[in-house]
């Protein structure tokens, strides 16, 4: 058990509304170990947020277990907040205090001695990119900088474990791949675990493990080549001249287990590339419908997760 | 633990000193409700206004007429000719209270048996007590001065202490003092938990290793900063602006007024920890303010109350603080005179700072 950094065994939150008991999370059980990068994958609303404060010990469970570096997330809540860094979903850093206040009251509150302070602000800064503002205010930073802020109050006390909800929520693309590329630093340069939570696929294939969360249960874990791999068959990509004529045409045929639309494109899984390519480019033709190469592409992690999901609500029959 | 409570402390310091206009406001309102409570709370009434009905119009009802004008305490505004006309002005609101002397008054009074009819308004209690108690006292002093040779039975000597002449300042700043810090530190801890809960901060202390106890210290030092600075100001204004007397010892005055404001501060953080929203937490210290002043024994004396709500009293600070602040101010007792009060609210103190830290859920449910 110890040696795991962070782990959930049949974890389940349930919120009291004015409707009736809602069940955010729902027997989540889940394993990472020190120095992963997992990224709990999941459309908004699928639980993310809760799994990730009840595992902080944010929110009291209603059932299960769980805890990070070994200590219970409701009985060693103070250990654990001695030992993890955290980035709220929402800016919730004192908006009315500059750069360099907020740095020195996290570093106050997490009891960093003050020669420790001196050394480490400023390499945290800089690490951060904001060694230029540390007179600005919390609240006057963009998006991107109020987050990378957020990073550097959370490593001020050299955490174990960081745990992000969705950091690039409202962030610029540029800021995005800046951050990420922090985050790959922390990983590289001090082995650190790296738990976060994110809506964006691109931002899921970065990750060393992944859980894809739906409705609050866990639908599919493992590397991102193995979520890739559940997929069955092959995807063929191509862009038809009518659209709607050659979705309805393709679905169903013989051999093609899913239709995905992707903008303009139809992404079509099929179980043999060889005798369906032709199949479809036949029928197509048949009905007079023009269309580019149909060609073979790599699965990406956006497939994936859209197949799952499809196939966890046929399952469930929504 | 020190130092995350030293965390919080100078967090919290620099986040009032950000906002100057709120900081300045925060100091100088109390000054200014103090200079507007005590110059118009007055429990004496002066120059209520009478209406006059003089059926005997001569020396005799001028006389009686006059010790009012002359008391200072009713302005003749108007005469009338009849008791339905005094009812009349009293229904207006042009008087509060009425006067119908007689057309035989003069005979009557040599007679020994003159009658007066004083007609008073009744919808205000205040001025009532007060109408009717000092016309009952002007007329009765003017009937003895009309027993030219009396000898009176009994004689009274009075002797008030610490006040001796009735001096309305004197009884009302030190009550008030009470009064104005209890309100001020009440307000200033009452949104200090919400407004992070609000606001979404609350979610980036509650990941740090802060103990509850520990954030309600935090909060409460810079406040009691401020409160400490209020309660000073309020007494220089009192003793050098309106010359209330300080007769007893300030140290110790200054060391009480620390624990006093500590606690109101607490009671705010109760307040605050129990409140879903800044609203909520608003309304609640408006409504303790405002129920503390009756029950604490500002307004009325506390022994008058039902037990029910002396019992309630007792969850105010002020409840404890003004015999404190009364004995040391007015009366210039020392701690042995009022250390019963003082180990109580010493008691409070303890009592609100835990129930605020156990009341406070360090958790986002």
């Amino acid at each position: 058990m110890n040696e795991l950094a962070i782990s959930a065994q049949g974890l389940t939150k349930q919120f009291k509304t004015r409707g009736g008991m809602v069940t955010a999370v729902e027997n989540l059980s889940l394993r990472v170990t020190p120095g992963e990068t997992y990224g709990l994958i999941g459309p908004d609303g699928a639980g993310k947020s809760t799994a990730t404060r009840v595992i902080l010990g944010l929110l009291t469970r209603t059932a299960g277990e769980s805890s990070i570096l070994g200590f219970d997330s409701m009985a060693d809540s103070y250990e654990i907040r001695e030992r993890v860094g955290y980035i709220a979903q929402q800016n919730v850093l004192p908006a009315d205090l500059t750069v360099m206040e907020n740095m020195r009251f996290f570093a106050g509150v997490q009891c960093v001695s003050a020669e420790a302070q001196k050394k480490r602000i400023p390499e945290l800064l800089a690490f951060a990119g904001l060694s230029n503002f540390t007179n600005r205010l919390a609240g006057r930073l963009s998006g991107g900088m109020k987050k990378k802020l957020a990073l550097a109050c959370s490593l001020i006390h050299e955490p174990q474990v960081v745990m992000l909800d969705e950091p690039t929520l409202g962030v610029d693309p540029v800021s995005r791949r800046e951050f990420w590329s922090l985050l790959g630093d922390l990983r590289a340069e001090k082995g650190l675990t790296i738990f976060v939570c994110t809506p964006y696929m691109d931002e899921a294939e970065r990750c060393t493990q992944i859980g894809l969360l739906y409705g609050g249960k866990l639908i599919a874990a493992g590397t991102p080549t193995q979520i890739k791999g559940l997929l069955p068959g092959h995807l063929l990509e191509f862009t038809p001249a009518q659209f709607a004529a050659a979705q309805q045409r393709i679905t169903g045929m013989e051999g093609v287990l899913e239709l995905q639309t992707y903008g303009e494109k139809l992404h079509v899984f099929v179980d043999d590339v060889g005798a369906r390519k032709a199949q479809i480019e036949m029928a197509l033709a048949a009905e007079g419908i023009a269309h580019d190469d149909l060609r073979e592409i790599e699965v990406r992690m956006e497939e994936a997760f859209i197949s799952l999901v499809q196939q966890q609500t046929e399952k469930v029959g929504v | 633990m020190l130092r995350r409570i030293w965390a919080i402390t100078q967090k919290e310091f620099i986040q009032l000193f950000r906002e100057r206009a709120t900081l300045i406001l925060l100091l100088v309102a109390p000054l200014l409700q103090l200079a507007l409570f005590a110059s118009a709370i007055h429990t004496d009434v002066k120059h209520i206004p009478m209406v006059v009905a003089d059926q005997s119009v001569n020396q005799a009802s001028r006389a009686y007429l006059n010790a009012f004008v002359q008391s200072d305490y009713f302005d003749i505004v108007a005469t009338v000719a009849s008791q339905a006309d005094l009812v009349t002005a009293i229904d207006n609101g042009q008087a509060s209270l009425g006067i119908l002397i007689p057309p035989d008054f003069a005979a009557q009074v040599k007679l020994g048996q003159a009658q007066v009819l004083m007609v008073v308004d009744g919808s205000d209690s205040y001025t009532t007590n007060s109408a009717y108690n000092t016309a009952n006292a002007i007329s009765q002093s003017y009937a003895v001065s009309l027993i030219h040779h009396s000898v009176t039975p009994l004689t009274m000597s009075v002797r008030i202490l610490y006040n001796p002449d009735l001096n309305q300042l004197w009884f009302i700043v030190p009550g008030l003092l009470a009064a104005l810090v209890q309100g001020l530190t009440l307000g200033l801890t009452a949104l200090a938990v919400v407004r992070e809960r609000e606001v979404g901060t609350i979610e980036a202390l509650l990941v740090t290793p802060i103990r509850p106890v520990e954030l309600m210290l935090g909060k409460t030092i810079p406040n009691l900063v401020i409160a400490f600075a209020n309660t000073t100001s309020i007494l220089a204004v009192a003793v050098f602006l309106f010359g209330v007397p300080f007769q007893g010892n300030l140290l110790l005055f200054a060391s009480l007024a620390i624990i006093f404001a500590f606690s109101g501060l607490g009671l705010g953080l109760v307040i605050s920890v129990a409140s879903q929203s800044q609203m909520q937490a608003q309304q609640l210290s408006g409504m303790f303010n405002f129920v503390g002043m009756f029950l604490a024994g500002f307004l009325f004396p506390a022994y008058a109350l039902p037990p029910v709500l002396r019992a309630i009293g007792y969850i105010f600070p002020m409840t404890y603080f003004l015999p404190i602040v009364r004995g040391i101010f007015t009366k210039g007792v020392g701690i042995t005179a009022i250390w019963g009060q003082v180990a109580a609210a010493c008691g409070l103190l303890v009592v609100v700072l835990f129930a605020a830290a156990r009341l406070f859920r360090a958790s986002l449910d």
